[in-house]
């Protein structure tokens, strides 16, 4: 427990309001900050002596459909020296969702940010490579978005010609 | 009363070039292994030796389009990979037939979702759907029985003025 108290202590000396939420569910440390902060936040937490996550496990969303904020972002990292997995969440706005991205910290954040625009349609600024990871070039559409159908949108999709 | 014993009586036999013909097609399928996911674990099983598939001629999986009669379709046929099957099959030599092979290819089976096809009949002329999930191997032996009966019934004529068509289809 100590020393998820310092992961806190370190982060609101740094960022101060800035770190807008701190839960420890079931052990599980999560921590929300503000989203334009996201790469200063990664950094410390990388490079600090003390900490060293120097693993990015996944990088996710949540589309909570009816919130102002409507999307979260999801940060799992990893620190091997204090073997403890940090969750770090950042909220953004329904209003063309983007937010800056973490490849310059951690570069296996590379596919899991291509994979989170693709589903949910956030773009991450400054990411060297953002196409779309399962979906065709072309599609229009962020099928975890939760007004996507199910089935998808007839058409959207194009099977080949002839038979 | 076999062949040999015909042999051995006249040294000939009479037939029509239609059927020989269609005897020799049928007991040469080889397929095309498009085993895309776990249906193709059964379908490997159904050429090993235990199920045998050679029994029926099929057991020469090819893995060029060029050389194969038959399109086993086993597995999930996603969107983005229904264009990759399409383009295959577009490469097989005529005459040639399809099977798809398990509930996925044949109705999207339990994936009822946005980036499965509900059925590669959609975009492939199917000629065996197998039911299962996966296809035990015996089931798809029966599919290429079925296969061999449906080319039994087929004349040479039908094929002979289809020249190979290798404009590959791509619609993106």
């Amino acid at each position: 427990m100590e020393m998820k108290e310092l992961i806190v202590e370190k982060l609101k000396k740094n960022f101060g309001e800035f770190v807008q939420e701190v839960t420890d569910f079931r052990n599980d440390l999560s921590i929300t900050i503000a989203s334009n902060k996201i790469v200063d936040v990664a950094k410390i937490l990388k490079e600090d002596p003390e900490l060293e996550f120097v693993m990015c496990k996944d990088v996710t969303a949540i589309d909570w459909a009816t919130r102002k904020n409507r999307f979260t972002v999801v940060y799992h990292i990893y620190s091997f020296k204090n073997n403890i997995t940090l969750r770090i969440k950042a909220n953004i706005a329904e209003e063309s969702p983007a937010i800056e991205s973490v490849t310059s910290v951690w570069p296996s954040a590379n596919w899991y940010e291509r994979e989170t625009y693709d589903m949910y349609g956030i773009v991450f600024k400054n990411h060297p490579d953002l196409r779309r990871m399962y979906m065709p070039e072309g599609f229009q559409y962020h099928p975890l978005r939760k007004e996507f159908p199910v089935l998808g949108i007839p058409g959207s999709l194009p099977l080949p010609g002839k038979i | 009363m076999g062949l040999e014993a015909k042999l051995q009586q006249d040294g000939f036999i009479t037939t029509t070039i239609d059927s020989i013909i269609a005897w020799a097609r049928k007991s040469s399928v080889w397929p095309m292994p498009m085993g895309i996911s776990c249906c193709a674990i059964e379908m490997i099983a159904a050429a090993d030796p235990k199920y045998d598939l050679a029994r029926f001629g099929s057991e020469v999986m090819r893995f060029t389009p060029r050389q194969c009669d038959l399109m086993i379709v086993a597995g999930t046929v996603t969107y983005k990979m229904a264009q990759v099957v399409r383009r295959i099959y577009d490469q097989m030599p005529e005459p040639k037939w399809v099977i798809a092979m398990g509930a996925c290819t044949s109705s999207g089976g339990m994936y009822r979702s946005y980036s499965v096809v509900q059925g590669i009949d959609q975009f492939l002329p199917v000629d065996v759907y197998t039911a299962g999930c996966p296809p035990r191997p015996e089931n798809l032996i029966n599919a290429v029985m079925t296969i061999q009966q449906k080319i039994s019934k087929t004349r040479a004529r039908d094929f002979q003025d289809q020249p190979f068509d290798n404009t590959i289809i791509t619609n993106n």
